[in-house]
């Protein structure tokens, strides 16, 4: 049975959670779209230099 | 083990079919554990604020152990020249970073209504801010020196040196008189806590353990493409 009803400690417990999850979001969105970034200009430069030679 | 994957292509190809894995799993375990996290009772002196221990405590131990891999990390960057190394240190500073505001922001909100302060400048407290600080000087040495080994190098021996402060942050309850409780989880007598709450406790640090090495893996692959752009330019600017 779940318990959402955190009582008088609801702004504790739920900004906890809200800043944890935000903050978690946060690093997997600015990681992945880092790596995706560099994923893409390493290949745009492979096919330049490809198509140079 | 450390020697074979030192080569960065041997690295991407032996870890990149684990990641989608790593995800998932992780992603599972989360919700898992968030949804125990709010099927277990309440505790019978904290009431519902002990919902926050399971967030508090994982993101706690892994500021902890992540700055301890990049100090090793950087130890073996520093002695042997490990290729990949820094590589590693670079990939878990910002990680270990995140988890120790984390680690705070969710001490301060669990402090007040329990403790009746958000702050407290004891030997737990100020030690985990002593720990940021050090993230962050970690981090900021590699954004401010554009010559890559010597920043590595750098940011490597500041790194060893806060390795000093992992076992102050450890034995501060023990050591000094703190509003912070004793280790309750990780004792050699085993655990304190109920089993209705060491379940949810569990699974989360599961959680955040396997969400954790998926990114530091996800990083290492993003400095290695980066180390392959880099090269390649240089490559082109010379011929």
């Amino acid at each position: 049975m779940l318990d959402f009803d955190m009582g008088k400690y609801g702004f504790y417990v739920w900004t906890c959670y809200g800043a944890t999850l935000l903050s978690l979001a946060g690093l997997i969105g600015l990681t992945l779209r880092a790596h995706a970034q560099r994923k893409a200009a390493l290949k745009a430069l492979q096919d330049a230099t490809e198509s140079q030679t | 083990m450390i020697n074979f994957l030192a080569n960065p292509e041997r690295f991407t190809r032996v870890t990149a079919p684990f990641r989608p894995w790593l995800a998932g799993l992780g992603a599972a375990l989360l919700a898992w554990g968030l949804y125990l996290c709010f099927a277990s009772p309440e505790d019978y002196q904290q009431g519902d604020t002990v919902r926050i221990m399971y967030l508090h405590v994982p993101f706690a131990y892994l500021s902890m152990a992540l700055y301890a891999g990049v100090g090793a990390a950087s130890f073996f960057g520093l002695i042997f020249r490990h290729a990949l190394a820094d590589a590693a240190a670079k990939a878990m500073a910002p990680v270990g970073a995140v988890f120790t505001v984390i680690a705070l922001l969710t001490g301060s909100l669990w402090g007040k209504p329990m403790w009746g302060t958000w702050w407290q400048w004891d030997g737990r407290m100020t030690s985990v801010l002593v720990l940021l600080l050090f993230y962050i000087g970690y981090i900021a040495i590699h954004a401010a020196i554009e010559d890559e080994q010597r920043a590595a190098r750098s940011a490597g021996i500041l790194a060893l040196v806060g390795l000093v402060n992992l076992p102050i942050i450890k034995f501060s309850v023990e050591w000094w008189n703190t509003l912070h409780q004793g280790s309750s989880v990780f004792r050699a007598d085993g655990p304190t806590i109920a089993p209705d709450m060491l379940w949810p406790l569990f699974v989360m640090i599961a959680a955040t353990h396997v969400i954790s090495a998926w990114l530091i893996l996800v990083r290492i692959d993003s400095e290695i493409l980066a180390r392959k752009y880099r090269a390649l330019r240089a490559k082109l600017s010379y011929n």
